[in-house]
């Protein structure tokens, strides 16, 4: 990837990341969390979380298990609804739409209108079992995108590609190892070219030697640039390699947050020096 | 004796197509019920579920002849004159159809959330993610207890013979009574014959379900 073809402000960090792009400070960011809070029931498991992405960023998320990294990526993709405070899209509120000149709760229209900048990648795949490969990711494009066959199946036949799945374009999901079928639920989500794509633990449910194929595809991807990323994960050594930024979060807060040198080289907070410690 | 059993067949012929008709209307009415109730009890609206959840209990709680008697006896008083076939077809239609309400609810809250979620995260709207997701892989989970329903339909349309529609059932008492020495024998012929479309029933339901489910699994 060459980044002088792309227009984008230098960048001060380390040279080893061609792709990492900081926006000017003007540009609106893709992503913005403003204060907030998600409970279930009486159980409040995001105490008030702030966090910008930059058009383009790639955020890991990382952080002990069950403190709200799923919640917070799945607000995103609006299968959960946050409880309090505002995340906004491209600086329009996602949850939120304006009706006479108020804020009220957004409607199913103005959902599915903010929901083409998102894509996600889910732990378990979920790819459509009665679909063979080909049809899972021309599917969307097609009903939702409106594009005719052949265009479909072009720009599926490119991501599948890109995934090195060319050759199983005729299968059944079942037929596919674990590594095979999230590379299809890769391509089957960048199909729709969402301007940020969570990807939510989308190695844990591999084995082993499964692991390394899905995070060669997504260093890749991440490498073409545009797209912003929210990767939430548990390996170290990725969230290192292809982040622009790290977050840590532990307890529904965000307790530390910076580049990856800087975070796993010098953590700051002792939650974190324990967490990082479990990792080597 | 084979010039008894080839005195037989004209009536039992008669009998075999009208038990074939009921069945396979009074089928068709049903699933599409037991497809719309079971739909309108996931809706979102909850009048909706309300209706469905009211049709479902009352309708599986009515005994098939009594609503039998009902559609064809009572409802004449109130206007509605229905022929035998008809009121044959509604009220077993309405009555399994309240049981297949349920087997089509309960296959469609089987499918995973995350074909929901995957669907909702690729913007499907949420009657594509419906059709084009979640229920093609609900319909694989219905096969199999829809097969038993409908074999149960076929055995419960015996019950027409009530009203008076010349069945099967109807075709044998008749039958029995002209040749009374030969009961055992016409009633095991009746009995073959619905076993006959009981197989035949669950040889659609399999070929159906192996068509569906080819190269998949
Ligand atoms: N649907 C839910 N109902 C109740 N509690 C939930 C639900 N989803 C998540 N939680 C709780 O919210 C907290 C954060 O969960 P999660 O976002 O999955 O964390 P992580 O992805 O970091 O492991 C956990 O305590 C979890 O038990
Ligand atoms: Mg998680």
């Amino acid at each position: 990837m060459d980044t002088a073809t792309k227009e984008e402000p230098a960048f001060t960090g380390s040279v080893s990341k061609p792709h990492q792009g900081k926006p000017a400070a003007s540009a609106v960011p893709v992503v913005s969390y403003r204060d907030v809070k998600k409970s279930y029931g009486d159980l409040e498991v995001l105490h008030g979380i702030d966090l910008d992405i930059a058009a383009g960023e790639k955020v890991a998320l990382i952080g002990p298990s069950g403190s709200g990294k799923t919640t917070l990526g799945r607000m995103l993709m609006t299968l959960e609804e946050p409880t309090s405070g505002v995340i906004e899209v491209e600086g329009e509120p996602l949850w939120q739409m304006e009706r006479n000149g108020k804020l009220v709760r957004a409607n199913e229209h103005h959902l599915h209108r903010m929901r083409s900048k998102i894509g996600m990648v889910f732990q378990h795949f979920n790819l459509f079992p009665h679909m063979k490969v080909l049809r899972n990711v021309t599917e969307a494009p097609r009903k939702v995108l409106g594009l005719d066959k052949e265009e479909a199946h072009d720009r599926a036949v490119e991501m599948l590609r890109k995934v090195g799945l060319e050759d199983k374009l005729d299968v059944y999901p079942s037929k596919l190892s674990g590594g095979q079928k999230q590379r299809v639920a890769i391509a089957r989500a960048l199909v729709m070219r969402p301007k940020i794509m969570v990807f939510d633990e989308v190695t844990s449910a591999l084995d082993p030697e499964l692991v390394g194929e899905v995070l060669a595809v997504i260093k890749e991807i991440a490498e073409e640039g545009e797209m912003a990323m929210m990767l939430i994960t548990h390996e170290m050594d990725f969230a290192r390699d292809v982040a622009d930024r790290v977050i840590f979060g532990a307890d529904g807060r965000i307790v530390e947050s910076g580049p990856p040198q800087e975070l796993f080289g010098q953590p700051k907070s002792d939650r974190l020096k324990s967490f990082l410690s479990r990792f080597v | 004796m084979v010039s008894k059993w080839l005195e037989w067949l004209p009536l039992m012929w008669e009998g075999l197509l009208i038990t074939l008709q009921v069945t396979f209307l009074s089928a068709i009415v049903a699933l599409i019920i037991a497809g719309a109730a079971g739909l309108c009890r996931i809706s979102r609206l909850k009048w909706l579920r309300g209706l469905s959840y009211t049709y479902m209990l009352l309708f599986r709680g009515i005994s098939l002849l009594v609503l039998l008697f009902w559609v064809y006896f009572v409802l004449p008083f109130l206007g509605i004159e229905l022929s035998k076939m008809a009121a044959a077809v509604l009220a077993i239609g309405l009555n399994y159809g309240a049981f297949g309400a349920e087997i089509v609810r309960s296959s469609i809250l089987a499918v995973p959330k995350g074909q929901w979620e995957a669907a909702q995260a690729l913007n499907f709207t949420s009657a594509q993610r419906m059709i084009r997701v979640v229920f093609p892989q609900a319909l694989i989970r219905m096969l199999p207890p829809m097969n038993n329903l409908m074999i149960e339909l076929l055995k419960a349309t015996s019950l027409i013979y009530f009203i008076t529609l010349t069945d099967l059932t109807y075709q044998a008492m008749i039958l029995r009574s002209l040749y009374l020495p030969q009961t055992a024998q016409i009633f095991g012929l009746l009995l073959i014959l619905y076993f006959i479309i009981a197989s035949v029933i669950s040889l659609l339901a399999r070929l159906l379900e192996r068509k569906l489910t080819a190269g998949r699994m």
